[in-house]
């Protein structure tokens, strides 16, 4: 098979993403009658394409609040989207910097549970339990409830629960942003392994720098639409020089 | 097909899909671009978060079923640890409010009250406190875990199922202290005892039915896990729990009526097989105990399952 034929490993076409909130900080239900009027639509996706080819390393840049990390949800197929759709050829995995797992519980329980999710068996969680807590590196903290984790702890311990398992597909919301310098060296050493296993990786950072260093390419997103996409150098100097007008 | 230039695989773009069609009441049908559609399936891509046909989504679920199990084996473990009493709790709330409803409604019903009033009582609190706990736990068990719901991919209807099976596990130890204070208040074990059993068996059924409705409904209309307590709170009102119904009304209409509510009926069977002095359940009550216990997980499955692809969306 000639090079030339390249795979395509996620297709995004044309996505769009609304969803409702409750807008500003007054309380809906006190507007009784009218309090339809307290839901603002958010419009996060403004109709959103690429395509994704096999061992491509894609970074994602915008501002925030453009749709980054929206995107990167509905990629791993757990926002819907409300026009379009994503194809990939496996389940994507997605590491983001959000809350615990389950905040009451502690970090070994948590580890455990994490890796359930992920679809290991009772076994496999078991005997990717010493890699985790190692790779985690709070072994020590690990008996308290994950709600006395600081924001960093926990990410730390979501990141490395993922890193237990092999992906094709691997989404990175700021992940390497969290963490101390240690941390974020052991992770980039690993997300480097991870790609060379197979994968594909989406990194969504505001580090113009891990942009740079670990991708091949880089979209950049800007109020919800796909604004620039190509060699990363291209792309972040045109990001920049926006942002410098500013 | 191979006949095509390379490198010359269609950008997917372009074409404009319809718009999204609005839910349908029981699923949501998805419109997609023929260009990528056909490219993705060219390269064997599927789409994601889509929701897999019935048997296979079960079967995924069957597959985690660790996942569940551990999740509400570490809920029921955690629920109670910011207290004192911790896990105690779960058997003294019930009692505690088997006490104040026995007070009250012991002095206000005055000699209209049942026989053997405080078994009685116990064996309505415990019963109905199984239900209530699933139905509200059952649909909180989406929009509660959140955090879940949008960093892992698992069949979601794990998170309703692990909210029952979370009430299993706390439905034992209750149930024990239930037969030591029956025993306490002399009301003897006879065979008829076990086949509480089965009853639990069949509750829970029911139980897992009405929690994959609201786990949906919840999700739809966030207010309505503001507004599960009341309908929880007139169920038990309406459940035979302080009252019989014989001693309420002679209509037989509205008897029926009552007893088309299951958990009445169940409430009515565990009275029947527990204590002494009452009427085994007539056809009515059987039928319509077995009915909704067989009917709602079916109609729950169907209806949680239509929606999957709706769980993770971030309002």
């Amino acid at each position: 098979m000639s090079s030339s034929e390249r795979r395509p490993v996620v297709i995004v076409d044309d996505v769009h993403v609304r969803y409702k909130v409750y807008a500003t900080g007054r309380r809906v239900g006190r507007r009784v009658g009218r309090f339809e009027r307290g839901i603002k639509e958010v419009h996060a996706l403004r109709g959103v394409s690429f395509t994704v080819y096999e061992g491509e390393n894609i970074g994602v840049i915008g501002h925030n609040g453009s749709g980054k990390s929206t995107l990167l949800r509905t990629v791993a197929g757990f926002t819907p989207a409300s026009e379009g759709a994503v194809y990939a050829t496996s389940q994507p995995s997605l590491l983001g910097v959000g809350s615990a797992l389950l905040p009451r519980l502690d970090g070994h329980k948590n580890i455990n549970l994490g890796a359930l999710a992920l679809g290991m068996t009772p076994a496999e969680a078991e005997a990717s339990y010493d890699y985790i807590a190692e790779f985690s590196g709070l072994k020590e903290h690990l008996s308290y409830p994950m709600r006395t984790y600081s924001s960093g702890m926990s990410a730390r311990l979501k990141f490395s629960i993922a890193m237990a398992k092999a992906h094709q597909i691997l989404l990175v919301d700021e992940a390497l942003a969290v963490g101390d310098k240690a941390f974020r060296d052991r992770s980039e050493k690993r997300i480097r392994e991870l790609r060379e296993e197979a994968g594909t990786t989406f990194l969504v950072s505001h580090s113009m720098q891990s942009i740079l260093d670990t991708c091949d390419r880089a979209i950049w997103i800007d109020h919800g639409e796909l604004r620039l996409d190509g060699d990363p150098q291209t792309v972040v100097d045109a990001y920049e020089a926006s942002t410098a007008d500013l | 097909m191979l006949g095509s230039a390379p490198g010359a695989v269609p950008d997917a773009t372009r074409a404009r899909p319809e718009r999204f069609p609005r839910p349908a009441l029981l699923g949501f049908r998805h419109v997609t671009n023929s260009a990528a559609a056909e490219m993705a399936k060219k390269y064997g891509l599927s789409r994601m978060g889509a929701r897999p046909p019935l048997g296979r989504y079960l079967a995924e679920a069957w597959r985690r079923r660790y996942f569940a199990i551990t999740l509400s084996r570490y809920t029921v473990e955690a629920g109670d640890s910011d207290s004192r009493l911790g896990s105690l709790w779960v058997i003294v709330r019930p009692f505690l409010s088997a006490v104040i409803y026995g007070l009250l409604f012991g002095v206000i019903l005055g000699p209209d009250r049942p026989h053997n009033f405080v078994p009685h009582l116990l064996v309505g609190v415990t019963t109905f406190e199984f239900f209530a706990k699933c139905f509200d736990q059952g649909a909180k068990s989406i929009t509660g875990n959140q955090s879940l719901v949008t960093s892992l991919a698992f069949p979601r209807i794990l998170l309703p199922i692990s909210a029952v099976l979370r009430n299993i596990f706390e439905l034992w130890p209750m149930w024990v202290v239930l037969v030591l204070a029956l025993l306490a208040f002399q009301q003897w074990p006879s065979w008829n005892w076990l086949l509480v059993i089965p009853m639990l068996g069949l509750m829970t059924l029911l139980n897992t039915g009405l929690a994959l409705i609201s786990a949906r409904l919840t999700v739809h209309f966030r207010d309505l896990s503001q507004i599960i307590p009341f309908i929880n709170r007139l169920l038990f009102y309406g459940s035979g729990i302080f009252f019989t119904l014989q001693s309420v009304t002679k209509n037989q209409t509205l008897i029926h009526l009552f007893q088309i509510n299951p958990v009445y009926d169940f409430v009515e069977a565990m009275h029947s097989f527990l204590l002494p002095g009452y009427e085994p359940l007539t056809q009515w009550e059987w039928t319509a105990l077995i009915g909704w216990s067989v009917l709602l997980p079916v109609i729950g499955l169907l209806f949680f399952w239509s929606a999957e692809e709706r769980y993770g969306r971030v309002e």
